[in-house]
């Protein structure tokens, strides 16, 4: 019976469905439940950033609307921009708010980390993993909080500082809160990562080879799902990330095989406990200082630009900025990597079950705002 | 490798092509002229000494002078250094060859830039708008974009 | 709510009127779609999960507009989506309810200005019954803004119930 082929038939998925994680439109083409092929149609959430980054009036009124490109990790959004515009300036930050800023960054992976990893259980029929990761989610929101008095978009950090100091009392919250969630993790592993119907649903499923992940732009967990070590932490090493001793997990092959759905969760599992590592690390060493004082009162670059990326949790994001000497960008591009990312997904998805596309498209861990800035 | 030595090989493979080098820029560039970008694109990926395997970013820009401009950053994961390119094109003739058969990456980068700024890539095998609909008139990053006051019946300004 | 809260010893006769009993129905079991646009779906869910926890309003997520009746917008609405959007409401059934979640369904938000691609509010495609303000609204503002609404529906009478009226036009 399997050779019989009936007729293709294209179903449009999104822009409104559960499992788009936003709004998102898959073009399926469909032989039965076999999807041939995948056409996504992305700009359902085109909010014109780099419109908003060229009529601004100062440098540092940009860094709201990069909190609002990936909302799941505002502070990671933050960091590039500013490191941009601190590299044309040619200023340097004070210790205590290059730490900050790397604690901020890292504990805000932790969260978006936790989000996919909710999500995609949610996807592939898990609802409870989803309820423990958002409870967990909301003791870093409450840190965020108390620091900067936001919860989701924090718009932080400042072109050559940040907009506060950190609370009274937050390496303390902060090491608790590290205390709490080493357990969580082994609770999760227990619950999701090895349960046996979610490892039918994802090892093996949607293989993404490195060469074709590099050819795609592909970044981030996914890439290091598929055996490629690259982390531009490591790589490519910005602000302090060189003083921090962690490691970058890499894509396995005992459970699945290296670059499928499983590893590509998996990856971020472990990257937690790497920012764990960082996080106390860095909240040892935690230097006194003034956060605000190198925070220039004039931002005029000279003429010039200039990329800058950095390690987000969802991959390379960089910002290209051109200055023409004035008080405005002259013209800014954000290379988000949920972007390329999602460009590479009918790479891995043809010739899949239509249950599949959703655990490889809920693998890539996409945030829309990002995808259509 | 620092960029004075990429900007050497390159130019003795293609001279004629290299416009201008700028070895002390924040991020050292060098500009090229627009027809032959894929020919150095293909040398860059497959040279021996320089291996630019990935493509960082791809923008375009409207430069306000009657030229719109794409920058190409292209970086080596496996010899870990990169170089900027660039192309100038004019505002009312913008056509530049398709790098999406070197790097793959380069679809959604150039859609992006054909619907925004308004470049077109000769070769690429799906130049559609990406972000905007189908139906869209302009390219809004564009300098001298006005943006409509109606778009399919909905007022577009506050 | 002020009807089953007191206890009889024997069978009886509950008296209530009409409006009373269906507009007690449709407050306590409102189910929301599940749609989400930006960041404040991401608020949403974070009301929806553990700890602030939207059922016990009665609400549960549906992840069609045919079996919901209250449409949470929660986020930008872009002029690629609005079209969408009113779609997705047009196939809901009556009676529905829309919350406008948010900035930038209330007016724009943020990109009200320079934002070519961004429906500056949402009421020009849909009827709002309640507007959050807010970048995102917090849960709690979201939780303020459905009892605000389940406040509105008790009030309502099926006599007097307003034809829906649809803002403005589109192709």
């Amino acid at each position: 019976m399997s050779e019989i082929r009936t007729e293709d038939m294209v179903i449009n998925m999104g822009p409104q469905h559960p499992s788009t994680h936003g709004v998102l439109r898959l073009a399926l083409t469909l032989n039965g439940e076999i999807v041939e092929d995948v056409v996504p149609h992305i700009g359902y959430l085109h909010r014109c950033f780099e419109k908003h980054c060229e009529a601004m009036t100062n440098y540092q009124q940009v860094v709201p609307y990069t909190d609002r490109m990936d909302y799941l990790t505002s502070m990671n959004n933050n960091f590039p921009w500013v490191l941009a515009i601190e590299k044309l300036l040619k200023i340097e930050v004070p210790e205590r708010v290059a730490y900050i800023r790397v604690i901020m960054a890292e504990l805000n992976r932790i969260a978006s980390h936790l989000v996919a990893i909710g999500t995609y259980g949610n996807d592939i029929g898990a609802t409870t993993p989803f309820l423990f990761c958002f409870r967990d989610r909301e003791k870093i929101l409450d840190l965020f909080e108390k620091t900067c008095g936001a919860r989701l978009l924090y718009n932080y950090m400042r072109v050559g500082g940040l907009s506060h100091d950190l609370h009274k009392g937050f390496a303390e919250e902060a090491r608790q809160f590290i205390k709490e969630f080493r357990p969580t993790i082994k609770e999760l592993n227990g619950l999701l990562s090895y349960n046996k119907i979610f490892i039918e649903r994802t090892a093996r499923v949607g293989i993404l080879p490195a060469d074709v992940a590099i050819n795609w732009g592909v970044t981030g967990p996914i890439l290091r799902a598929s055996g490629v070590k690259w982390d531009l932490r490591k790589n490519d090493t910005y602000s302090l990330y060189d003083r921090f001793q962690f490691d970058i997990p890499v894509g396995t092959d005992d459970v699945g095989v290296i670059g499928d759905c499983w590893n590509r969760y998996m990856l971020r599992m472990r990257e937690m406990e790497e920012s764990l590592k960082i996080i106390a690390q860095a909240l040892d060493t935690l230097p006194e200082g003034d956060v605000k004082a190198a925070i220039p009162k004039r931002i005029r670059p000279d003429p010039g630009e200039v990329y800058v990326r950095t390690e987000s949790p969802k991959g390379e994001l960089g910002f290209y900025v051109i200055s023409d000497g004035s008080a405005t960008p002259f013209r800014v591009k954000a290379r988000a990597p949920s972007f390329c990312n999602l460009g590479a997904l009918p790479e891995f998805s043809r010739g899949v079950m239509v249950a599949d596309l959703i655990a490889n498209l809920g693998s890539i861990d996409i945030v829309l705002g990002e995808v259509d800035r | 490798m620092q960029a004075s030595e990429i900007h050497e090989i390159v130019g003795a493979q293609f001279g004629d092509a290299i416009l201008e080098f700028k070895g002390d820029a924040v991020d050292p560039f060098i500009v090229l002229t627009a027809q032959r970008i894929l020919d150095v694109a293909l040398f860059l990926r497959g040279d021996e000494r320089l291996q630019f395997g990935s493509l960082m970013c791809l923008s375009g820009a409207d430069y306000n002078d009657g030229t719109l401009g794409v920058v190409y950053h292209v970086d080596s994961m496996s010899l870990g250094h990169k170089i900027v390119l660039k192309v100038r094109v004019p505002k009312d003739n913008p056509h530049v060859p398709s790098v999406e058969s070197v790097w793959k990456t380069a679809n959604w980068h150039e859609r992006e830039a054909y619907d925004l700024i308004g470049v077109v890539f000769d070769g690429h095998p799906d130049l559609r708008r990406i972000l905007l609909p189908d139906d869209w008139e302009g390219h809004p990053l564009r300098k001298d974009y006005k943006v409509p006051e109606f778009y399919n019946g909905m007022k577009v300004p506050y | 709510m002020g009807l089953l809260d007191k206890q009889f010893e024997h069978s009886n006769i509950i008296i209530t009127s009409v409006d009373s009993l269906l507009n007690w129905a449709r407050l306590s079991s409102l189910w929301p779609m599940s749609f989400g646009l930006a960041c404040c779906a991401i608020e949403m869910m974070a009301t929806a999960a553990s700890h602030y926890d939207l059922d016990r309003f009665g609400m549960f997520m549906r992840p069609s507009p045919r079996q919901s009746d209250l449409m949470l917008v929660a986020g930008t609405v872009t002029l690629k989506m609005a079209t969408r959007v009113k779609r997705l409401y047009d196939q809901m059934p009556e009676p529905r309810y829309v919350i406008s979640m948010g900035s930038c369904s209330n007016c724009g938000g943020p990109y009200w200005e320079h934002g070519y691609h961004v429906l500056k509010g949402v009421d020009r495609v849909i009827p709002v019954d309640v507007y959050i303000p807010g970048c995102p609204p917090r849960p709690e503002a979201l939780l303020e803004g459905i009892m605000k609404l389940q406040e509105k529906i008790r009030n309502e009478s099926l006599a007097q119930r307003p034809q829906p009226k649809l803002v403005g036009e589109l192709v």
